[in-house]
């Protein structure tokens, strides 16, 4: 180790530095920056994993523009998006705006609505498709039944199937959103609201001139990290629909089952990493319009 | 006189005061308290059902009620009988630690070496770890799988466990949070004959330990409930983690509810104990890790 000892102090940081980050450049390298690349190559390439790659070209993405259930899948994943992420930001700041508020019992009360979120999607998705059940398994139906309203199909409909699945993961996100929200609404200076009670406003109007604004940087942070769990949902939409993968008439197939299923149960590799490339575009689109709003600020 | 006339302008004051929590009307503050609880009520019912049908024999299942008549430990002697679950738990429980450790140390010392070394190809390296963030699991399973297996590694803990032995994001959270410790406490070390990594491991490490027990949690919570990447890279039923061996689990009983429940209970109890004791950790560890990251 003669050399080292000859370094200058800036020097031997260098070295530290380098020797830190050995191993972990490593794993970057091998394990996110080469598959990743190994994916999009991929995508231009025919292969059913047994047989040669042979080159494709173009043709998978072709492929998946012509293919309608292609279609179907990008609707429902953004049919996912839309509906979750609204509603779900809509309940937890209402929650939060009241729950901030609430001095007695507040840290209970707060627990109770944070606690799905500790739960596995997986457990839960298996929990609400009990509940989904037709009379006289189902909760919802028996409760239904009880108050003397007809069944309502849950998951056995193409138009009840996919909000089915969906509330579930609005329901185990909510606890997250609204402890965002209630730390974003503390983080607001008191002055604000003061200044604002001097000149006697009405408490909507502090809300729409006050908190919504000054909470911008929170509903822009939620809204991104919402919609990038919505785009990618599956645990829940697998687990609930084993007997039909993608519910009836592929009504609650997103994006990332359709992936799993062309790759694992098909083998078509090249075809699902084509899937994989639209995936990332649309991830991609959504971060760079949250990095694009927020710079306006 | 005066007096008065101070006193009325501050009653109006008060009166045109819609923010003060402690003065507001009584009946709206027990209306908006009430709404909440019941609320809070109906998030917690899924999980007290699914706890509830656990303890009820078959025949029960359909009986709305929350405390059984006549409650049984029936069916977690049968789910636990075969041994599938232990070994599921155990499988979940080290996979789930190990990536733990591994994370909090390679996030905290990239992000501390980012954070306070000075050197060419930093800004690189910290852009594209950071750039990382963009790509999302599901692109890279399919290489991630083909890898594993040329590797042999299908089948294996090191296969379940590899792509998170690190994460972009702890590491972008770690380094954020490095920035509050202040060089002179490292300079300081340095000049007491410690060397770097010394300082990383006995001077800084402990200056941040509220933003490692978060990342912690987060890193732990997301390997407990992983599934999509367990799912792919394991069909031994011997190697499944908790949540992938619930779903074959569950799709065997068809439709015995009540031990689909008890499964789901057991999948989900421990991570229910782990927050109702660190509640309070957990909670600050979710703000931090939100408005940091």
């Amino acid at each position: 180790m003669y050399w080292y000892r000859k370094l200058s102090i800036k020097q031997k940081q260098v070295v530290w530095a380098w020797m830190f980050l050995s191993i972990p450049v490593l794993f970057y390298t091998v394990i996110r920056f080469y598959p990743t690349f190994g994916a999009v190559l991929l995508s231009f390439q025919d292969w059913n994993l047994l047989g040669a790659k042979t080159w494709a070209g173009l043709e998978n993405y072709q492929r998946l523009i012509s293919d309608p259930v292609f279609w179907k899948v990008f609707s429902n994943t953004f049919i996912y998006l839309l509906l979750g992420t609204p509603i779900s930001l809509v309940i937890s700041f209402m929650i939060a705006y009241n729950l901030d508020k609430v001095n007695f019992l507040h840290a209970t009360i707060r627990a109770m609505y944070f606690l799905p979120f500790m739960t596995s999607a997986v457990a839960m998705a298996w929990l609400w498709r009990w509940f989904y059940q037709p009379v006289p398994i189902g909760l919802f139906n028996n409760i239904l039944s009880s108050l003397g309203i007809s069944q309502f199909p849950f998951l056995n409909s193409t138009f009840s199937a996919l909000p089915s699945v969906l509330a579930p993961a609005v329901w185990a996100g909510l606890g997250f959103q609204i402890i965002i929200f209630m730390a974003g609404l503390r983080s607001i200076p008191q002055s604000y609201y003061e200044a604002a009670q001097i000149d006697g406003v009405g408490s909507w109007t502090v809300l729409r001139e006050i908190t919504l604004p000054l909470l911008k940087p929170t509903i822009v942070f939620l809204v991104v990290f919402s919609s990038i769990g919505f785009l990618r949902i599956f645990d829940q939409v697998f687990n609930m629909t084993t007997n039909d993968p993608g519910g009836p008439l592929n009504s609650t197939k997103p994006l990332v089952l359709m992936i799993y299923d062309t790759a694992f149960n098909g083998f078509d590799m090249g075809y699902a990493a084509a899937q994989t490339v639209v995936l990332f575009t649309i991830l991609l689109i959504v971060s760079l319009l949250q990095l694009y709003i927020m710079r306006e600020r | 006189m005066s007096d008065i006339g101070i006193k009325t302008s501050a009653a109006s004051l008060n009166a045109a005061k819609p923010y003060n929590y402690n003065k507001r009307m009584e009946p709206a503050r027990v209306i908006r308290w009430t709404i909440l609880f019941l609320g809070g009520v109906v998030m917690v019912m899924p999980i007290v059902f699914m706890l509830s049908t656990s303890f009820k024999w078959p025949h029960e299942i359909y009986n709305l009620m929350i405390i059984p008549d006549d409650p049984t430990i029936e069916n977690y002697t049968y789910v636990l009988e075969d041994g599938r679950f232990y070994k599921w738990f155990i499988n979940s429980l080290i996979i789930a630690t190990i990536t733990t450790i591994s994370a909090v140390i390679f996030d905290s010392l990239v992000g501390y070496t980012l954070c306070k070394f000075r050197f060419r190809g930093r800004m690189i390296v910290f852009v594209a770890i950071l750039s990382t963030l963009m790509i999302p699991t599901e692109m890279l399973v399919i290489p991630w799988y083909l890898m594993a297996r040329d590797f042999g590694w299908l089948n294996s803990y090191w296969g379940i466990m590899f792509p998170g032995v690190m994460t972009a994001f702890g590491t972008f959270l770690m380094k954020q949070f490095f920035e509050s410790v202040p060089d002179d406490f490292l300079e300081a070390a340095r000049i007491d004959g410690l060397n770097e990594f010394q300082i990383w491991w006995t001077v800084a490490m402990p200056l941040v330990t509220p933003a490692i027990s978060a990342l912690a949690i987060f890193v732990f919570l997301g390997n407990w409930t992983a599934f999509i990447w367990p799912l792919i890279v394991t069909n031994d039923p011997a190697l499944y983690t908790l949540p992938v061996g619930l779903t074959t689990f569950s799709v065997e009983q068809d439709v015995e509810w009540e031990l689909i429940m008890t499964g789901a209970a057991l999948a989900t109890i421990p991570t229910l104990i782990v927050f109702l004791v660190f509640q309070r950790y957990i909670i600050r560890g979710v703000v931090m890790t939100g408005l940091k990251g």
